[in-house]
Order: C-alpha cells, then sequence, then structure tokens
C-alpha cells in the first residue's frame, strides 16, 4: 500500500452462508490505472464490485479508497466520493430519455432540493451534449432510452458512468453482445477514459482484454491468482489451469 | 412519440380542460344543490387521487393506507370547527364531549380554537405522520408488496385507535361538521356549500399544477428512476430513502387537504374514512384512471365516484360487482389505465384491428427518428 494508490482491497473475505464468494482477495490499483480483472464463472467477479460499492459487505477484510474505508458506508455514498458501477446487462433508465438518463448522471449536488428548486446548469448541459457525441446518441437524445439498440444502451450506461465523473470507474462486461466493431470503438473509449481515471473492466472478451492492453488480474475461487500483463499471465501455469486451458468454443 | 401524435395528446388534454374548468363554472347553475354537493366531494376525492398517483404511479410505492392522512385531515377540519361552535354547550366544549362526562377538553384540541393552527394542521400533520412512517420504512428497505402490506397494517392501526377513543374524539360516530358555524353561517347550508365547492375546485387545479411541478424534470425523473431501478439510483449517487420520504410526505400532505374538503362537504367525519376498502378504492380510481398520468387520477376518482353514486341510485348493491370487474377489466384490458391507453398507442391498435386504419410498416422507432430528425 503506497500514496499513489487508489484503491486497496485488503485480506477481504465474503461468506454467503458459508460458501467464500471471495477468499482473503488482496488488490492494489494506482490512479489513472486500468485494469482487467478476468475469471471463471464462479470466480467472485461481480462480488468483488459489489463490495467495494457498498452492495455487499465483506466478512472479513478492509477497503480503503482515496485513504478512506468504504466498509459500512451505503452506496450513495460510495458513489459520491468518487466510484462509478457500469452492471453488466446495461441498466439505465428505460422510460427516460436519452438526455434524462445522463442529466441524473451528471446532477451535482445529487440532493432533492437542488433537483426541484434548481434547473440544471450550462456546464451541465454541455457535458451532456459532449457525453452523447462521444457515444454517438446525439440524434437519439430526445428518444427512450428503451427503445435503444442493446449497443447503445450499453454505451449510454457507460456515458452515464462518465458523466458522474468518478475516480474509479467498476465496468463489468461491457461488450457483451456487442457486435465486433462496437467491441473495438468501447476498448477505445474505455482506454481513453484511463490516465485521468481509473478503470476496472471486468471481462470474459479475451480479444477484447487484450485490446485493452493493460495489467491483467486473474480470479479464481474468490482469490486473486495471478497479476501481470496479458502476456506473463498467459504462460503462468496456473491460469492455463484454470482459465486459459479450456477449450474456447 | 410521432409528432401528429404529440398534437393529438395535446388537443385532448386541452379539450379535457377546457370541459372540466366550464363544467366547473357552469355547475352551481346546472346541478341540483345535492348533485353539487357529490361533485364537489368527488373532486376532493380526486386530490388524495393525485398523491396516490405520485407515490404509485410515479415512484412505485403502493400505499393501501391513504386513508390514514386523508382522515387526520378531515379530523383536524372537524375539531376545528366543532370547538368553535361549541359556546353553547356545557363547558364550552363540544356537544359529545357530555355524553361521555368528559368535562374538560382534552389538550390536543386546544390549538384547533386557532383557524390558523387548523389552516397549517390540515397537510402539515398527515405530511409529517406520512413522512415519519415512510422514513422508517424506506430507511429499511422495505418495498413491493410488503410496503403495502405494512401501509395496510397502519391503516388498521389507526382505525382502531380512533374507533375506540370516545372520549378522545367521539370514537366510530365521528365528528359532525354539517351543524358546526363558519363565519357566521352554517357549513351545512346551501350557500357555504357553494362556496366549498368552489374552493375544492380551485384546489383540485392547484394540486394538479403542483403534482405537474414536482414530477417535471429531474425529480420527477429520480422518482421514475426509484420506480424502475433503485438500486441503479443508488449507485448513481442518489439517496433514495430521502426522495420516497418526500414523496410520501407530499402524498400525505394531499390526502389531508382532500380529506379536509371531504368532510366538510359530507357532514362528518368518522373512523369509517380509514376502512381498508376506501384505501384500496384511492388505487382503483387512479389504476383505472392511468398510472402515471396526473389528470387520469382526477379523471378516475371524479367519474369512478359519480357512476358510484349514479349506479347505487338505481340499482342498490350492484356496485361493488362494477368497480370490482372494472377494475379486473382495467387491470387484464388497460395496465395503463384509460388515460394511459389513449396516450399511448391504444385508439390506433383499436382501429387497426377493425381494419379502419392502416399498419404502419417500418418499426415505429425507424419512423420516430426521420420525424424528429426532420424537426430538429
Amino acid at each position: 500500500m503506497n500514496n499513489k494508490d487508489l484503491l486497496n482491497l485488503i485480506d477481504i473475505t465474503v461468506s454467503f452462508e458459508g460458501f467464500l464468494a471471495l477468499n482473503k482477495l488482496n488488490l492494489n490499483l494506482k490512479k489513472g490505472e486500468l485494469r482487467a480483472v478476468i475469471g471463471p464463472n464462479g470466480a467472485g467477479k461481480t462480488t468483488f464490485l459489489d463490495v467495494i460499492t457498498g452492495k455487499v459487505k465483506p466478512t472479513n477484510g478492509e477497503v480503503i479508497f482515496k485513504g478512506k474505508s468504504l466498509v459500512g458506508r451505503k452506496e450513495h455514498k460510495i458513489a459520491r466520493l468518487g466510484v462509478g458501477r457500469k452492471f453488466q446487462s446495461p441498466r439505465i433508465f428505460e422510460n427516460l430519455t436519452v438526455k434524462e438518463n445522463l442529466e441524473i448522471s451528471v446532477t451535482t449536488p445529487k440532493s432533492p432540493l437542488n433537483l426541484i428548486n434548481k434547473s440544471i446548469k450550462d456546464e451541465q448541459l454541455n457535458e451532456i451534449e459532449r457525453l452523447m457525441k462521444i457515444v454517438n446518441l446525439a440524434q437519439k437524445a430526445d428518444s427512450k432510452a428503451g427503445s435503444l439498440s442493446h449497443g447503445q444502451k450499453q454505451w449510454l450506461e457507460i456515458a452515464m458512468l462518465v458523466g458522474q465523473k468518478p475516480d474509479l470507474m467498476l465496468v463489468d462486461e461491457p461488450v457483451a453482445g456487442l457486435t465486433d466493431e462496437e467491441t473495438d470503438l468501447t476498448a477505445d473509449l474505455l482506454k481513453s477514459l484511463s490516465g485521468e481515471n481509473t478503470v476496472v473492466v471486468i471481462d470474459h472478451d479475451m480479444e477484447f482484454i487484450r485490446r485493452l492492453n493493460s495489467n491483467v488480474s486473474v480470479l479464481n475461487q474468490g482469490t486473486v491468482l495471478c497479476e501481470g500483463t496479458m502476456e506473463t499471465i498467459q504462460k503462468d501455469q496456473k491460469v492455463i489451469d484454470v482459465y486459459l486451458g479450456r477449450p474456447e468454443d | 412519440m410521432s409528432i401528429s401524435k404529440i398534437k393529438f395528446d395535446k388537443k385532448i388534454v386541452l379539450s379535457f380542460w377546457i370541459i372540466l374548468i366550464a363544467l366547473i363554472i357552469a355547475a352551481p347553475t346546472l346541478l341540483p344543490v345535492f348533485r353539487l354537493n357529490l361533485l364537489g366531494r368527488y373532486l376532493s376525492l380526486s386530490i388524495v387521487a393525485l398523491g396516490v398517483d405520485l407515490i404509485w404511479g410515479y415512484t412505485g410505492l403502493l400505499s393501501l393506507g391513504q386513508g390514514i392522512f386523508f382522515a387526520l385531515g378531515g379530523y383536524c377540519a372537524a375539531m376545528y370547527l366543532q370547538i368553535t361552535s361549541s359556546s353553547e354547550f356545557p363547558n364550552n366544549i363540544p356537544e359529545f364531549f357530555a355524553l361521555y362526562g368528559v368535562e374538560k377538553l382534552p389538550f390536543f384540541w386546544e390549538p384547533f380554537r386557532s383557524p390558523v393552527f387548523t389552516f397549517f394542521a390540515i397537510w402539515v400533520i398527515p405530511a409529517l405522520v406520512a413522512g415519519l412512517i415512510g422514513f422508517l420504512v424506506f430507511r429499511n428497505r422495505i418495498k413491493g408488496v410488503y410496503f403495502s402490506i405494512l401501509t395496510q397494517a397502519s391503516l388498521l392501526v389507526f382505525f382502531n385507535f380512533f374507533n375506540g377513543q370516545q372520549k378522545l374524539i367521539n370514537g366510530t360516530n365521528g365528528l359532525k361538521t354539517d351543524v358546526t358555524q363558519l363565519l357566521g353561517q352554517m357549513v351545512g347550508s346551501e350557500s357555504m356549500q357553494r362556496i366549498f365547492f368552489w374552493i375544492t375546485a380551485i384546489l383540485v387545479i392547484a394540486a394538479w399544477f403542483f403534482a405537474k411541478w414536482v414530477v417535471k424534470g429531474r425529480f420527477g425523473n429520480i422518482l421514475i428512476g426509484i420506480r424502475d431501478d433503485e438500486p441503479r439510483v443508488r449507485f448513481t449517487g442518489y439517496n433514495p430513502v430521502i426522495f420516497k420520504t418526500i414523496i410520501f410526505s407530499i402524498a400525505g400532505g394531499l390526502a389531508g387537504i382532500s380529506g379536509a374538503l371531504y368532510t366538510v362537504q359530507s357532514g362528518i367525519v368518522s373512523p369509517q374514512f380509514m376502512t381498508v376498502p376506501f384505501s384500496i378504492e384511492m388505487v382503483i380510481w387512479v389504476a383505472v384512471g392511468g398510472r402515471g398520468t396526473l389528470l387520469g387520477a382526477i379523471l378516475g376518482a371524479v367519474f369512478i365516484n359519480y357512476a358510484k353514486s349514479l349506479v347505487s341510485e338505481a340499482l342498490p348493491a350492484s356496485w361493488m360487482f362494477i368497480q370490482g370487474g372494472l377494475f379486473i377489466l382495467v387491470v387484464t384490458a388497460l395496465p395503463e389505465g384509460v388515460l394511459g391507453w389513449i396516450q399511448g398507442d391504444g385508439p390506433r391498435n383499436l382501429l387497426q384491428r377493425f381494419g379502419l386504419k392502416r399498419k404502419i410498416e417500418t418499426y415505429p422507432s425507424l419512423e420516430i427518428n426521420n420525424k424528429e430528425g426532420n424537426n430538429e
């Protein structure tokens, strides 16, 4: 642990009635880092995100974000501290328009009084315009988010994540169900976000992870099996055994 | 939504409003006093329905306990009227106290001597009670059907409490208001009732605009967000507990105003306002009118209640079957309610079914894009 770290997970254990979803997991993230997390089904990838975002309280261990402990804090407080999350299947507000979805994410402060009293700030409107251009949804601004295609929904959720201006972005399977072209664009988008932001990407898609060209952490049975560049982990015998060695279909 | 439909919607909304305002203006001259009074009562019920639409239609909180707040508002108004009209009774306290040998006014009646206090109490007390109940429930993340059951249980607690307190609030008999005096006139008199009708009509419109203001913009969008995906709202940095408490409190305040207006026009407030079926009826008005439309809540409350009184006069005892049938019809055939059906694709689909209108050939979304693209 050092000062450059944005996030430290220390000996995180999560037990669901005896089943260890996470088992003494340790993971450190530097500021500005792009990190991919892979692992077979049931390795604890989503639980790992749940612990950071406050959805699941760890049975044991400590989560330190920007020098503060996140354990026991409510989800919305953690979000306000600067942790943003994109869910596995796109979770956007389908009955609101694209623009309204983004308004919800860029609005600060997120208090009822601010929302009911004041109209949205100009700079926030500009930010929404900018985000819609980045993810190619400017023409859809006033369409219901529910009418978007799957790929557009994924991108809208990524745009909402960026609009929240989090220091740490947790991105769960951003390319599930996307076309190859969309996958490439998403990889470029995520790469361009790192540096200024710290990004954690969880995915199964090896091509996509390779394209991110980042450090990779391999999870297995609730703990970090191995960390390193794609080349290193591909040569690691343990990783090959549990994950890469399985025939791909 | 395509451009032509937006215009169509606007026309419908506008014509409804013109008709409604014309009816309100003309009602006292057109309707006999008895009917006018009924209409006034139903209009006041539409205010509680607006609250139900805010919490259920927009925020997804199905409360089966709005009768609590409705009755509280009614009791506040009735206590004021009773106490200011009690000068000729023994001990200068309301007449019913003598029946139970009470000689001293219970302490909580005292503030209701003040018209200003009563004016605020009518909506602030129900709003505070709703806020407190809401906060405790929402903080513990109780939602869905458990929330509904809890609100219904609270309703029963209040009902039993009010029913049993003869010495405090005349228990099951309730408090009569029609023979009390307000500004030197009998509350139940024809001229007073006409004034109450106007006040009610104005307040319905005011409540409608207020509700529209609440749901417009980002605050309303958060409510819809909470309804559709509450955890997502949390992870975006909003605290749903506060938003839900506020909207539940607003609905409680509206219910209080509604209850007070209903009380002065029906002449009595009693624990009957807190019976289980009455609170469920409130939900039915909104379901039939159209959830999440606001106007649907008003129309649902007025029309269903008017139909209820007409049907009950013609065929006593058959109303419950009709109401039940109506509810089943709406749930199965028109899940968006009547107004939601009209505003959606309902009429077009119906015309298509009878071959009176051509089916659209492209995907609706494609058509939308072109039209919106050209327009902007």
